[in-house]
């Protein structure tokens, strides 16, 4: 298996342009910080829509793009945050790798930065880990324009507080991604999928049985009283696995790609949609709330539209041990994060304080306290 | 003590104890000195220090009392879980409250349909994985320690162990965190589902020593028992075969349950001790843990014999039994008992480093140890680069003892040097917060600082632990210069 360092690709940078680059970043940040004026952090903007509405002088990372260093048998890749993600992939593709939680695009623009800034994560997340579980390291940029690096190239490492993965969903409220380090994983060597006819309570406790035994689950889609069980690993392995869950086989390889990137029939673009992050076997949401849902993740991530008063969703999600986030991707600004605890907000207040003083990365995006 | 810290200590004695008193029956206050022995440090033994007091609470609204109390005096705490530490991340501070978590020993819920236990932080490992087996279900981390260490320990440290290249760390299997502040505050952290709003605060408090609040309980993932698992051991006849080997395995597109090596001391004392079959005469044994589906682990079993094969091992071992295969791992993991036959002492490392550089460090390590004349002995789990250097001392020679310490630091530096972290599971504690220098610069060090501020204004959790000062670090980084031997001149930060 070839050694790949530094690849090269059109827009990504050499060392030394990186080196500049970061540190004209950084000043970016030291002076707005001397000045108290907000910053509004961006990547391609494929996921702008993600966050409440931001105002500030634009500090661009679309530029600083390269892959600093990859090493298949090492299983970690480290590039800088403005790399597109598409080349990413495309490069760990070549080696016969991939990003473990699959993170979904939404734009050809996606860029690395952003996708671990907004921490989301695709269809395998359940069974392999989310966006933070593969964050190594980080090189960043605090609100006092200072350049910090935290975590590193290596597997295990407990030196420090584990700040790498703090900025993973912080949104850059914490701080701007500079370069990350991320673990990677062998692409299976086989997938298939198979379709089965249940209700949505069958489907449960379908899931709960599946999930304990030692299947190769790496997804599951419940929509129209339709289970859609993904299994990933090796041939035989999935095979065997395949004739347990039964079920027909799905002809498309498609149905996974737009399950991650929102494009399945299910979704519409314009609409606003509540997503409900609960434990896999929390009951239903009632019809009261929606009568329509898209499942996944083995029941821990359920999509709805509903007309239902927001308050009730959030309490409703909360009370059934989760929470509520309201996404309209037709507009930016529009996202409402489900509320923290009286408990929780003056303590997430100060952590955003103890790396962003002036509070200007990003103020806001997440909620107005911080 | 001196008579000045003498009279302060009687006289934060005299204003504790009362308040305490309030809500902590007497039973479960420790003063006596020959009890608070017994408390005075963890594994790592070198250290010690006698606290004011120990206080072993059994309920959370009892440390919560705890923490009021201590933060109304100014007294610092530290939490100690079964105390199997290898940092002295425990150890108590002089002057301050060891809060001992052991009466939190309950399991209170395992909920089968979504695949989690909820317990107390004082739970041992192996135990949340006996209690769910019945279910086919297991908890993955697994430290050599785990049938003493506490979950609760786990978190603090996140521990790793053998399985953890396949399965992740500790950080990777717990959902959820309650959490009580300095201020005595409850807090929960994440959630039951697999995310939760706001900020990953479960990632930070995972590692945080004890330095950040005081988990009183713990929501863990469980996974389902694989449903085959097989062993294998192969001999190389050279360290860069044995490297090599492992590269080749995870190139090969293989991640292994575990994959863990020895290096021809290791071998010979562990085969002493528990007559497992090691092949003594080889320069370093791998062990190779598969599991999966029946057929699939066949499959890679088949690509691992061909991989190991072709880079000249020289015998290989598969175990066709689960006794045989308990029989190597139970090897393996008496390890460091085997070493301690060896010497009166050993300082047990914990760097890691990237796989590719294993050869070379394991090399430049048997170098300095020749430097040093001192014996270094490896057991590590190289599948993910974590290597345990073993330094085979006697400690009550004390030239000998200050070699140790200073190899040690050496060993570090090296891991530091090729791309590594100078902790890989065992965490800072006390024992390596001076390597945190070389590791971190000073702005980033003021960044943790920071961030300890925000759960901790007043210093009172563990301080002194794992992130040093920028007085300390000036103060190390002056000592290394002045045998002139600076380390890392290339790397910016110095």
């Amino acid at each position: 298996m070839q050694a790949v360092a530094e690849q090269v690709f059109p827009g990504a940078l050499t060392q030394d342009q990186a080196r500049d680059q970061a540190q004209s970043l950084a000043n970016q940040v030291e002076q707005a910080f001397v000045n108290q004026q907000p910053l509004v952090i961006c990547g391609g903007g494929s996921k702008r829509f993600y966050g409440r509405p931001l105002e500030g002088e634009t500090l661009s990372l679309s530029d600083y793009q390269g892959i600093v260093s990859y090493e298949p048998s090492e299983l970690v890749i480290t590039a800088r945050a403005g790399t597109p993600l598409q080349v990413i992939e495309t490069v760990l593709a070549e080696q016969g790798q991939m990003l473990g939680f699959e993170p979904p695009h939404y734009a050809d623009n996606a860029t690395l930065g952003g996708t671990i800034a907004c921490g989301l994560s695709g269809p395998r997340r359940p069974y392999s880990g989310a966006a933070r579980d593969f964050v190594l390291g980080v090189t960043m940029i605090n609100g006092k324009g200072e350049i910090l690096r935290f975590g590193g190239q290596v597997m295990k490492n407990v030196a420090g507080y584990d700040v790498s993965r703090l900025m993973s969903g912080a949104q850059g409220t914490l701080g701007v991604l500079l370069e990350i380090s991320l673990k990677v994983i062998p692409m299976p060597a086989h997938e298939e999928t198979r379709v089965l006819s249940c209700s949505q309570q069958q489907m449960q406790t379908l899931l709960c049985d599946l999930g304990r035994q030692p299947l190769p689950i790496s997804a599951t889609l419940f929509h129209n009283d339709q289970l859609y069980i993904r299994l990933s690993g090796a041939t035989a392995g999935v095979h065997s696995a395949a004739q347990i869950i039964g079920g027909e086989r799905l002809s498309t390889d498609q149905f996974w790609l737009q399950a991650k990137e929102q494009q399945h029939p299910f979704f519409h673009p314009a609409q606003p949609c509540w997503r409900l992050s609960l434990p896999p076997a929390a009951a239903a949401v009632p019809d009261a709330l929606a009568r329509h849902q898209l499942i996944e993740w083995g029941g821990a991530q359920r999509w709805l539209y509903s007309e239902a008063d927001p308050c009730q969703i959030i309490q409703w999600a909360e009370a059934n041990g989760g929470h509520a986030t309201a996404v309209d991707r037709s507009e930016p600004g529009h996202t409402l994060f489900h509320p923290l605890s009286n408990a929780l907000l003056p303590l997430t207040q100060r952590i955003k304080q103890s790396f962003d003083p002036a509070g200007i990365l990003n103020p806001g995006r997440l909620y107005t306290e911080l | 003590m001196t008579l000045n810290t003498a009279t302060q200590h009687d006289n934060l004695l005299n204003s504790l104890l009362p308040q305490l008193g309030q809500l902590i029956p007497a039973q479960f206050i420790i003063t006596e000195v020959e009890q608070l022995h017994a408390y005075e440090c963890d594994a790592f033994t070198t250290m010690r220090q006698l606290p004011l007091l120990t206080v072993l609470p059994e309920t959370i609204e009892q440390v919560q009392h705890v923490m009021r109390c201590c933060n109304h005096l100014n007294i610092p705490v530290v939490a100690r879980g079964a105390g199997t530490g290898l940092t002295a991340g425990s150890m108590p501070v002089e002057n301050g409250v060891l809060l001992g978590m052991s009466k939190f020993n309950q399991i209170h819920d395992i909920d089968l349909n979504n695949r989690t236990a909820l317990i107390d932080p004082g739970v041992r490992n192996q135990s949340v994985s006996d209690a769910v087996a019945p279910h086919n279900l297991y908890f993955a981390p697994d430290p050599s320690s785990q049938l003493a260490c506490s979950v609760g320990g786990n978190v603090a440290e996140n521990a790793g162990g053998v399985h953890c290249l396949k399965y992740g760390l500790t950080v990777h299997n717990i959902l959820e965190l309650e959490l009580v502040t300095i201020e005595g505050e409850l807090i929960t952290l994440g959630s039951a589902a697999l995310d939760a709003a706001g900020y990953d605060l479960t990632a930070i408090m995972t590692g945080s020593e004890g330095l950040l609040g005081i988990i009183v309980k713990i929501r863990v993932k469980l996974l389902p028992i694989p449903a085959s698992t097989r062993v294998m051991l192969a001999a190389f006849a050279t360290i860069e075969d044995a490297g090599h080997a492992i590269a080749a395995v995870i190139g090969a597109g293989i991640i292994p349950a575990g994959l863990e090596m020895i290096d021809q001391t290791g071998i010979r004392a562990i085969e002493e001790l528990m007559h497992a079959g090691y092949p003594v005469d080889a320069a370093a044994v791998i062990i190779c843990e598969l599991d999966g589906s029946a057929a699939e682990v066949e499959d890679e079993l088949n690509n691992v014999i061909s991989i190991f094969t072709g880079l000249n091992a020289t015998d290989i071992q598969i175990a066709n039994s689960a006794e045989e295969s308990k029989r190597i791992w139970a090897a393996r993991k008496a390890a460091f008992p085997a070493l301690a036959r060896l010497a009166p002492d050993n300082y047990i490392m914990d760097g890691t480093i990237p796989r590719r550089a294993l050869a070379q460090v394991w090399k430049q390590i048997n170098q300095l140890a020749d430097q040093y004349q001192l014996q270094v002995v490896n057991v590590f789990h190289a599948g993910d680069g974590n290597m345990h250097p073993s330094i085979l001392f006697d400690s009550s020679d004390d030239d000998q003892h200050q070699r140790a310490f200073e190899l040690g630091t050496r060993i570090l530096e090296l891991c530091i040097e090729v791309g590594g972290t100078i902790s890989g599971e065992h965490g800072i504690g006390l024992e390596k917060i001076n390597q945190m220098c070389l590791q971190f610069s000073p702005i980033e060090l003021q960044q943790f600082h920071a961030l300890k501020q925000a759960f901790d204004a007043k210093q009172l959790l563990n301080p002194g632990k794992q992130i040093p000062t920028l007085a300390r670090c000036a103060e190390f980084n002056a000592m290394h210069v002045h045998h002139g031997e600076m380390p890392f001149p290339h790397l910016e930060r110095f």
